[in-house]
């Protein structure tokens, strides 16, 4: 699934490689004891330490340590049992400490891979370079007032995983598949919450293009803090051509940061006096190397929930599920366990078309997530178990179904309270048949006659005389013995 | 009586307290006093009049109520750089001029929970950078001694000058400092006093404004070997706030100091013997020895043979660390804040004016050495040698339980004559960095007079972890000398 854009002279292709910061869910930051929550009031929730006062010491939190693993783990990734923090030294007024404490030279993950399935059916497996702990810094707003910067320092000092990836992606489409699968596997592991509209999963596309059936890594530019999967991808392909255009006027590509603007869908370079910085990392004094026990490591692993790709292929088997609903169903936590409580018992091929099909257009149309549908996933597979034992209809069902979404009932009360159970006593349904045939003579000799095709016409008035709630199968059955 | 007063070590103050001899407040009152009288040592930075007569009542009542600390009621002076709360932290310059902090350093509240009394902020070289305290904000503290023929105003030491000078002019009855290269037993050396630096990690740096991450600690400055074993016990400790500080039992090192030294092995290092030597430090190093040996001691010659590249390579490390560690200083949050039209201006209106020469000569050297293209070359080099002075150090003490050198090459010189220029200034510390590069504890024992008619310190160097062997030959050297004899007041 290669982009390839064709210039005057040859073709293209765009190489990817992506470096996402994900904030580690955790009650505190990083190297304090002060509180993450989102949107706080500012500059409440910060320490002596996030606000760098002289002699306070940074002290590693265990929990966000234990975040870094897990998600080393889910990434298939290296587990550095050895890694030093650094400091990263530059001046900014939302760096309090004048340096950022990240790791350099050691990190506490390596090499790892996520596997992406994309849309035309094929499988790319993307390498990942290494995953590293750091601090975030403060928030600058500028445009509060006319000649004054804020400085609000809450997210001072959160914790960070930066997943960098290998310059593996080909087109804009593996990027957003790589961004969700990423997204997926944090939240399947609770180490990160995935939300990028809120922050807390920041992404920077390293952009490059070179002639199909090249090899070589040409100049990169690096597009900064893309907030949405969207536009991550409109500023790829905006990049990529731009790059082209470039090369195909016999120019040269700049290696520079480059910010995206949304607005107008397109790139352009931050002023080189923002990146210009000789960091001058160290390994940070004040923190002892982090040296982990493969024991300890271990325990991590044992206790990992099951990941997608895992979930996905037990889905296969164990259910007899396609491929393609498979992967839906897996691709949030969420919808994979609603799923198997729906399925307990029932067909598993109804209960995902249900959920794919019926629930979610709900759920769209709603703008709602899966943890908030008004069906619950007990009701939806009582509302399977009641076709499956041929109370209802299928039919009736889908009724009963959007009832269910307006009146959080359960299916059987309201089956009940509205008097849908099928009827599949014969006794009724060949009254019903009987009422129909002598009150239609005329169709009847048509049929007679030959036009066998008004059975359709006749079963039709027999649900009808029963508000629908005739078995189907019977009504068919009845009615060719009597005609 | 009451002049003598001041003089007096811990446990004989504490004893005095408990026998109601005098008071708390009479001993403040007299410290104050004195204080007052040799304000041209400049040894405080704030004086803690009003609050020190406070507690000191409230001490004398704990006495009275037999609930008192350990340190119940003695007056102790705490260098500028530790961070306490509610009182002025300047760490002696400009840039902290104005600031207060709202918490109170680790090792400074176990002095309080013991009882102690603080009496003023000493006076140090800015940010703890110096051997001279001359690169002080507020001016230098002056050594108390003088030249046998000249009324010359001598420098104290440095970087804890002023903690120095206050023991050493009997203006409290121990002081704490810190020492990076040699802060403590540096001044310790020229003042006539006792300083310690205990082993890295033995003292939390919680609360300390920090000058070399990996070299700083906190030690006792005091007139006697007991009092510095005895003050070292109650601020040593882990402390879940400081990384570095060591998750270990502190053990009683006053009763460690009096236990016997017979069986034990002492090392001289042959690289510490120079021609620029001073004659009669190498005749004191000598004198040391021979008490050593007539208590039982073994004398044996080692190695260190990376000695020569110490001085060099903690001139990279520590400006390296300090380079980061002040950049925290930028007229943001806390301290010194000189407007400009830019944030970048801002920044380096207020570091020009906020900083003093030294400070930024460190900063630039420590810019340089952590920049990329000079990184291996400067400060990864100097960590490798770094470890080959640790291992030197790891080797000898396979045959040794302690190394004795000299404590300074020299005695205390008159003020200004070293200032300008900076090489000169640095090897100060020859003898005393080695120690601080291996993380390694060493004390500087008051041990003899020059025939200048200033006094010299010998140092003696031990195992990690091993502060009861050290206190121990120090309390051998300390009384065969009898540097220290006006101590038996």
């Amino acid at each position: 699934m290669s982009l390839v854009i064709k210039g005057s002279t040859k073709e293209w292709e765009v190489v990817i490689g992506l470096e996402v910061h994900a904030q580690i869910t955790s009650k505190s930051k990083l190297f304090s004891g002060a509180s993450v929550n989102f949107g706080a009031d500012p500059n409440s929730q910060v320490s002596f330490i996030d606000a760098g006062m002289p002699g306070m010491l940074p002290v590693i939190n265990r929990v966000c340590v234990e975040q870094a693993i897990k998600t080393g783990l889910g990434l298939k990734a290296k587990i550095n049992l050895k890694s030093v923090f650094a400091r990263k030294n530059y001046f900014y007024a939302d760096l309090p400490q004048g340096y950022q404490i990240s790791q350099y030279e050691l990190p506490i993950v390596g090499e790892g891979v996520i596997e992406l399935d994309m849309s035309d059916g094929q499988t790319r497996s993307i390498g990942i370079e290494r995953l590293h702990l750091e601090q975030d810094a403060g928030k600058s707003i500028h445009d509060l007032h006319p000649e004054k910067s804020f400085i609000d320092l809450n997210r001072s000092g959160i914790a960070l995983m930066e997943i960098v990836s290998k310059p593996d992606m080909r087109s804009p489409e593996e990027v957003g598949a790589y961004l969700r699968k990423l997204r997926s596997i944090l939240r399947y592991l609770g180490t990160c919450d995935g939300n990028m509209d809120e922050g807390s999963m920041r992404c920077d596309a390293n952009v490059s293009v070179r002639p199909v059936g090249s090899e070589e890594l040409r100049t990169r530019c690096e597009i900064k803090n893309v907030n949405s999967v969207k536009f991550v991808m409109q500023a790829i392909e905006y990049e990529a051509k731009r790059q082209v255009d470039i090369y195909e006027t016999n120019g040269e590509v700049l290696q520079e940061t480059r910010l995206f603007d949304q607005s107008k869908v397109e790139t352009r370079p931050m002023r080189s006096k923002e990146f210009a910085h000789d960091y001058r990392y160290f390994p940070d004094p004040d923190l002892l190397p982090l040296e982990l026990d493969q024991k300890y490591v271990d325990k991590i692993k044992q206790n990992l929930p099951e990941l997608p790709d895992e979930k996905k292929s037990r889905f296969i088997s164990e259910y007899n599920l396609a491929e393609y609903d498979a992967g839906v169903l897996v691709s949030e936590n969420a919808v994979a366990d609603y799923f198997e409580i729906v399925t307990k018992g029932r067909d598993p091929k109804i209960s995902a078309n249900w959920v794919i099909t019926n629930l979610f257009s709900v759920l769209n149309k709603k703008g709602l997530s899966i943890k908030e549908s008004p069906v619950s996933a007990l009701n939806l597979g009582q509302l399977i178990g009641l076709i499956e034992k041929n109370i209802i209809s299928g039919r009736i069902a889908k009724d009963v179904f959007e009832i269910m979404v307006e009146e959080q009932k359960s299916p059987e009360a309201i089956v009940e309270e509205k008097g849908l159970r099928q009827i599949s006593d014969t006794g009724s349904i060949e009254a019903a048949v009987e009422d129909v045939i002598s009150e239609n003579p005329d169709k009847v000799k048509e049929y007679k006659g030959g036009k066998t095709k008004l059975i359709g016409w006749f079963v039709g008035q027999v649900m009808k005389k029963t508000k629908g709630k005739a078995n189907p199968g019977l009504v068919n059955k009845v009615l060719s013995e009597k005609l | 009586m009451m002049s003598e007063l001041t003089r007096l070590t811990i446990s004989k103050i504490s004893k005095g307290l408990k026998e109601k001899k005098f008071s708390s407040f009479e001993l403040v009152s007299e410290y104050l006093n004195e204080i007052d009288k040799q304000k041209e040592l400049n040894s405080f930075i704030t004086i803690l009049e009003k609050s020190a007569l406070e507690s000191a009542k409230v001490s004398d009542k704990k006495i009275g109520n037999g609930q008192s600390g350990p340190l119940e009621g003695i007056p102790i002076g705490v260098k500028d750089l530790f961070c306490t709360e509610g009182i002025r932290t300047t760490a002696a310059s400009n840039i902290l001029n104005n600031f207060i902090p709202t918490y109170e350093s680790s090792v400074t509240s176990k002095l309080k929970d013991a009882g102690a009394i603080f009496i003023g902020k000493t006076n140090l070289d800015e940010f703890a950078m110096g051997s001279s305290n001359e690169t002080s904000f507020f001016g230098s503290a002056v050594n108390p001694w003088k030249l046998n023929n000249s009324d010359k105003p001598l420098v104290p030491g440095g970087s804890s000058g002023g903690s120095a000078v206050a023991v050493s002019a009997n203006l409290c009855t121990a002081s704490i400092g810190t020492d990076t290269g040699g802060s403590i037993r540096q001044p310790a050396a020229f003042c006539g006093i006792v300083g310690m630096k205990p082993t890295y990690g033995r003292c939390s740096r919680w609360g300390i404004v920090a000058f070399a991450s990996s070299l700083d600690q906190a030690g006792p400055m005091t007139r006697s070997v007991e009092d510095s074993a005895f003050l070292l016990s109650i601020i040593s400790g882990y402390d879940p706030k400081d990384s570095t500080s060591a998750n270990i039992e502190v053990p009683d090192f006053k009763s460690l100091a009096s236990s016997t030294a017979k069986g034990l092995r002492v090392g001289i290092p042959k690289e510490y013997f120079s021609d620029e030597l001073d004659s009669e430090v190498l005749n004191l190093w000598e004198k040391g020895k021979e008490w050593l040996k007539d208590s039982g001691i073994e004398i044996v010659e080692i190695s260190l043979p990376h000695t020569k590249y110490a001085l060099p390579a903690y001139y990279i490390i520590a400006p390296a660390e300090a380079s980061s560690n002040l950049s925290r200083y930028d007229g943001a949050r806390f301290g010194l804040r000189v407007d400009g039209n830019s944030l970048d201006e801002m920044y380096s209106n207020t570091r020009s004016e906020g900083f003093g020469k030294e400070v930024k000569r460190r900063i630039f050297l420590g810019t340089y050495a952590l920049s990329a293209g000079y990184y291996d070359a400067y400060y990864l080099k100097a960590q490798k040698v770094r470890q080959l002075i640790y291992n030197d150090f790891l080797d000898s003490f396979k045959n040794v339980d302690l190394i004795l050198t000299p404590t300074t090459p020299g005695t205390a010189f008159p003020l200004g004559d070293k200032i300008s220029d900076p090489i000169s200034m640095y090897l100060n510390d020859i003898f005393t960095v080695p120690a601080s590069l291996a993380g390694l504890p060493a004390i500087s024992v008051p041990c003899g007079l020059h025939s200048n008619g200033l006094p010299l310190g010998l140092q003696l160097i031990g195992r990690r972890w091993d502060e009861g062997t050290v206190f121990n030959c120090a309390n051998i050297l300390e009384n065969s000398s009898s540097f220290n004899k006006n101590l038996e007041l």
